[in-house]
């Protein structure tokens, strides 16, 4: 545990990335292949315990230190494993036995752990660094500014190998990765995984610069596509059984029984999943009445039905064909079609015609009315299908935001990196003489504008509720957002889809910004 | 803070007519008061901040020299906070508030030491006022920046310390470690080292630091305030490890946000341990909780059955 403690400590400690990858690459060379294996899966929070979950954890430290105290403290701090490292006040003493990194794994998972006796007997034993290190493994979540991106390519770096090829096998191996790490040691072949049960990284695209990137757009060279707003997912279907992953690669099949059909052979698809009948999609909102219902009844499949809108295939015919290029892909993708998913759960996503990049500009600028088009994807058609976010691929183009005022109601602190300052506002708008709450946001300000905002909730707050505080309704904000829909679950009747920080209005009486029925009547039609 | 029977401010933030002055640090001392009564240090070190007439009168009184007026007896103690800090006791037959300003019990070489004072009312600071800083034996942290200069030995260690204060018991702690190297200072630390010089207190060789000399500090040792590791003036530098003395560096997700590499815990306030025990052994069965977390301190003292109220001043913390 002592090394697992100091290569965290490192991480956390180092801004540098070149010493990052440094500092990670000597400990995997220090420490023999399991203790490095399981030392991946916690970065890259792969390295989960079934028996062990935060509440319980935190219940069982409330139990040993005064909770209202604790309760204080992590409120203030922001990270568990800070917060329980530092409160627990017992010094260790040396004589006791100290366990190995892979013995704590083996006993954490083990069936008849004693969960409350080993976290305890752990944090009397052990000094501050190491109760935070073990805190850490314990829950997850990280946050030593080491992503499982990073981790990644540093393991590429390591083995001095491709990290694509990395990828294309990570999700099809576990915890503690021996076969990756002899690959990358150059101890043995490349790792072989079921490709039929694996989810494969999604392609990403970066964010289209009006600026930039307008000259790059020609119709020799790339395709366009529409944006659609559900969510993105990726169907695995061999032996007619069908598997399908979220974009963060959680197998969501259970949720939606209808999606089906049959191929023997493996192929493998990316597409957008939809509210709506007949490839007629409707609102987000829709789709959301479907989403983490693990066993939708009758009625919920017969109210809100799905369907697929394709974008891409990744295998076909058994192959993995991500290194075709996407026109070749796209044919593949209809060839699969006409053969296989003509019924009314798929459909394919239209490409959209375009002479030049003015044309392409006139359709962007008419999505600004469209509820369910979320803006346009550029595609070059020469693009390989690469995992991640590879640069100069593919570039959405997302619709421009639309705005409203609206009053700070509520303030509550984040958690993180913003622990000690009030980030998490509730705003809302008048309706008759009240204000409803209408939207939370907690992202678009400056690091200078947080600061300001922090002071103006402590020096406007009138009554607190636990870690939320309610302050003067007096400042008003100029929110972005990307689109509005009526919601019954909200009391304000309405509910904005990615809700921001656009400009801080410090000059505007709230008096002046519009009312609950003038916004209604102005963003749903 | 206002008392209504002398008509005089402790700490203001604004000039007033009267105004008693805990320590000299920035948020404590502004200039433009009228009269100010404080230690002999308190005063040296506002004049040299702010110039010689930054007050139009100044009183000087010792530790524990009683004055009175207008029937109530003012008194200061030792706050061990930094060089001249003092804690304000006010008496008269009836009664006794004791305001701490910043403290620590701690040991501390460049500063006064700490004085325990009996009393009934206390208006105790609360900067720390949460279980979890518990600030540890500032020799084991300076320790950590000896070893660093041995591993780094290429890199310049700037330690942010605040320019009064804390920049020179950092370097006295080095010195009581046996650290003899100069040690280089940023323009802004200089003045007041100086002063602490005068006063006698031992910091061994020290030189400001020049543009001729950035290129020649491998392994060796800056101190410059906190803000100045943020600035264009830490450019300069070719090869930089960024160290920082504060009572804050305990918690890890601090040290990550603000980049520093080496944290090192060394605080010039009370911590939960000192703040509690300073209560009890007070023997007040009043308790005033200003500057800072008080909640956790509030709910502590209710807990040991301590009257015990929040005090909301007008000032950030
Ligand atoms: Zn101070
Ligand atoms: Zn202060």
């Amino acid at each position: 545990m002592r090394k697992f403690s100091i290569l965290l400590k490192q991480l956390i400690f180092c801004p540098s990335n070149i010493e990052k990858t440094k500092v990670i690459i000597d400990y995997l060379n220090d420490v023999d292949i399991e203790e490095a294996g399981y030392t991946v899966a916690a970065l890259t929070n792969n390295l989960k315990f079934k028996h062990i979950k935060a509440y319980k954890v935190k219940q069982i430290i409330k139990s040993k230190v005064d909770s209202t105290l604790f309760d204080l403290s992590y409120d203030y701090v922001g990270d568990l494993a800070d917060t329980i490292s530092l409160i627990w006040n017992k010094k260790p003493k040396n004589s006791h036995k100290k366990y190995s990194f892979l013995e704590i794994i083996t006993i954490l998972n083990s069936n008849d752990l004693d969960l409350e006796k080993f976290v305890t007997d752990f944090l009397n034993n052990n000094n501050l660094d190491e109760r935070w290190a073990f805190i850490k493994l314990l829950l997850g979540g990280f946050r030593i500014g080491a992503s499982a991106t990073f981790i990644k390519n540093t393991l590429a770096e390591y083995g001095r190998k491709n990290k694509d090829d990395i990828e294309k096998v990570w999700n099809g191996l576990s915890p503690p990765y021996l076969n990756l790490l002899k690959w990358l040691k150059d101890e043995g072949g490349y790792p072989k995984i079921n490709l039929n049960e694996t989810f494969h990284t999604m392609m990403l695209a970066n964010s289209f610069d009006l600026n930039k990137d307008a000259n790059k757009i020609s119709p020799e060279n790339h395709i366009a596509e529409y944006k659609w707003d559900g969510i993105r997912v990726q169907v695995l279907c061999e032996n007619n059984t069908i598997k399908l992953y979220s974009r963060t690669g959680e197998n969501i099949s259970s949720s939606f029984p209808e999606i089906t059909f049959n191929s023997r052979e493996l192929v493998v698809l990316d597409g957008e999943l939809l509210a709506g009948k007949n490839f007629i999609p409707q609102s987000f909102g829709e789709l959301q009445k479907r989403i983490n219902k693990k066993k939708p009844s009758k009625k919920l499949l017969d109210e809100t039905s799905v369907f697929i809108r394709l974008y891409d295939i990744l295998f076909f015919e058994g192959k993995d064909i991500r290194n075709e290029n996407l026109i070749v892909r796209k044919q593949k993708l209809e060839n699969f079609y006409s053969k296989y998913l003509l019924n009314n759960k798929f459909d394919i996503s239209e490409i959209i015609p375009f002479s030049n990049f003015q044309q392409l500009e006139k359709i962007y600028k008419s999505l600004y009315k469209s509820k369910f088009k979320e803006g346009l994807m550029l595609k070059r058609k020469l693009s390989l299908y690469i995992s991640g976010r590879k640069k100069n691929l593919w570039l959405k183009w997302k619709r421009a935001p639309k705005y409203i005022d609206a009053i700070l109601m509520y303030a509550q602190r984040g958690h993180g990196k913003r622990s000690s300052f009030y980030s998490d506002f509730t705003f809302g708008v008048f309706d008759n003489n009240n204000i409803v709450p209408i939207a939370k946001a907690y992202s678009g300000y400056s690091d200078e504008e947080l600061v300001k905002l922090d002071r103006f909730v402590r020096e406007n707050t009138i009554t607190s509720f636990g870690p939320v505080r309610e302050v003067n309704k007096k400042l008003v904000v100029e929110l972005a957002f990307d689109s509005m829909q009526k919601s019954n679950r909200h009391k304000s009747g309405i509910a904005l889809r990615f809700p921001r920080f656009h400009r801080i209005r410090w000059d505007k009486p709230v008096n002046e910004t519009l009312l609950l029925n003038e916004i209604k009547s102005e963003f749903i039609n | 803070m206002f008392i209504e029977a002398l008509n005089a401010y402790i700490d203001p933030i604004k000039p007033v007519d009267k105004a008693i002055i805990t320590h000299a640090h920035a948020d404590h001392a502004k200039p433009n008061h009228n009269k100010v009564l404080a230690t002999k240090d308190t005063i040296n070190i506002m004049k040299i901040r702010y110039g010689e007439n930054c007050a139009k009168k100044f009183q000087a009184i010792e530790y524990g020299e009683k004055i009175n007026i207008n029937g109530l007896g003012i008194t200061l103690y030792p706050a061990g906070h930094i060089l001249g800090s003092a804690q304000v006791l006010l008496e008269n037959k009836k009664n006794k508030v004791l305001i701490t300003g910043d403290y620590k019990t701690k040991s501390d070489d460049t500063a006064q030491s700490f004085e325990l004072v009996k009393t009934e009312t206390l208006i105790t600071e609360a900067t720390f006022g949460l279980p979890i800083f518990k600030h540890p034996e500032p020799a084991e942290e300076i320790e950590k920046l000896l070893s660093s200069i041995k591993l780094f030995t290429n890199k310049c260690h700037i330690v942010g310390a605040y320019a009064l204060g804390k920049a020179q018991r950092v370097i006295s702690l080095l010195r009581k470690k046996g650290y003899d190297d100069i040690i280089y200072l940023h323009g802004a630390i200089e003045k007041i080292t100086n002063y602490y010089l005068q006063r006698g207190i031992k910091l061994g060789k020290l030189k400001k630091v020049t543009k001729d000399d950035v290129h020649n500090l491998k392994g060796k040792i800056v101190i410059a305030p906190p803000s100045a590791l943020k600035d264009k003036w830490v450019r300069k530098f070719p090869d930089v490890r960024y160290c920082l003395a504060s009572g804050w560096m305990i918690i890890k997700q601090r040290v990550k946000q603000s980049k520093i590499e080496l944290p090192l815990v060394i605080s010039d306030h009370a911590d939960w341990n000192e703040l509690t025990n300073t209560i009890l052994n007070s023997k007040a069965k009043k308790i005033w909780l200003t500057h800072g977390r008080t909640d956790a301190l509030e709910y502590w003292c209710k807990k040991n059955n301590l009257n015990a109220m929040a005090l909301y001043l007008k000032r950030d913390d």
